[in-house]
């Protein structure tokens, strides 16, 4: 039951976080930002696409300075 | 909701990918039954920004590993029907869960609201079965259309299936959870094609720009020894 659970739970933070957890980070505060930009009335589209963008950018710059 | 279900299958398991589209729809066809009209009054937004969220954080990491494997291996290494070593994807013989679960999300929140839709119209038009019976009717031509697709995709490399798949479910998780935050898209729907246009060109540029580091990588790597090897 606790292996199963453990099992569970290990599913769903490889699946959110997956090999990089920055850019899990990254979009978090993407959406973050969209939705303080959509509750001032402001256009809020932009902030998520942004901000992924430049994470994924950083994560294959470490990955390959790594050796990935 | 089918091309995330064709694009996943293609990539990883078919048997997970159908198994997750199936239970989206019998999860939805109970909703439905449920609810019935009171689905009109089901706020879509907070289930957006769950779902948006999950397929974007999935769909950046393809995303990632399928830029690195192109980075690394090459668009075309191996040739078609190559049987590339994936050390992230479905264990053969194993039920792929992650296949599943994104599969199961799509169809269920396309789902959803397309049901939405159809309740919203017929409820109006005080012909909820006709309404009903064009949505099955759409369902069936669009499932066929997939099934005609898989041929094309299934001859598609797997470490640029894992690259353009990645793509279309971020260009997804982005729209869904942007919607989910209240905020709106210019051009509404059109802004999948224009996002996933953008993400698209943003993969390519960056497998390119990878590919460079990693060239620079190579060229600075034996100097560095040749330093250290150097008697002082």
């Amino acid at each position: 039951m606790t292996s199963a659970l453990k099992a569970f739970v290990r599913f769903w933070v490889d699946f959110a976080i997956g090999d990089d957890w920055s850019i899990a980070a990254a979009a978090v505060l993407g959406l973050g930002a969209s939705g303080a930009l959509a509750r001032a009335g402001d256009p809020a589209w932009w902030p998520l696409p942004v901000v992924v963008i430049a994470a994924v950018l950083l994560s294959l710059r470490r990955a390959i300075a790594r050796g990935g | 909701m089918v091309a995330i279900v064709v694009a996943v299958g293609t990539a990883r398991s078919w048997r997970a990918s159908l198994a997750g589209a199936a239970g989206g729809l019998l999860v939805l066809a109970a909703i439905v039954v449920a609810l019935g009209p009171a689905l009109e009054r089901v706020s879509l937004q907070p289930l957006r920004l769950v779902v948006g969220a999950l397929l974007l954080v999935f769909g950046l990491g393809w995303l990632r590993k399928g830029i690195l494997r192109v980075s690394r291996d090459g668009w075309m290494a191996g040739g078609v029907g190559y049987e590339e070593v994936d050390e992230d994807g479905a264990v053969s013989g194993r039920f792929d869960w992650t296949s599943f679960v994104v599969s199961f999300k799509g169809v269920s929140l396309e789902g959803l609201e397309v049901a939405v839709i159809v309740v919203a119209f017929g409820s109006a038009a005080g012909d909820l079965p006709s309404a009903a019976a064009g949505s099955a009717v759409a369902v069936v031509a669009v499932g066929l259309l997939g099934a005609l697709a898989y041929r094309l995709v299934a001859r598609i490399p797997r470490r640029a299936m894992q690259l353009f798949v990645g793509a279309m479910l971020t260009t997804f998780g982005t729209f869904w959870a942007v919607q989910g935050t209240g905020a709106t898209w210019p051009g509404d729907t059109w802004a999948l094609a224009w996002l996933a246009g953008v993400y698209l060109a943003f993969s390519l540029g960056a497998s390119r720009l990878a590919t460079g580091w990693r060239a620079q990588r190579a060229r600075s790597a034996p100097a560095a020894l040749e330093l250290l090897e150097e008697p002082t």
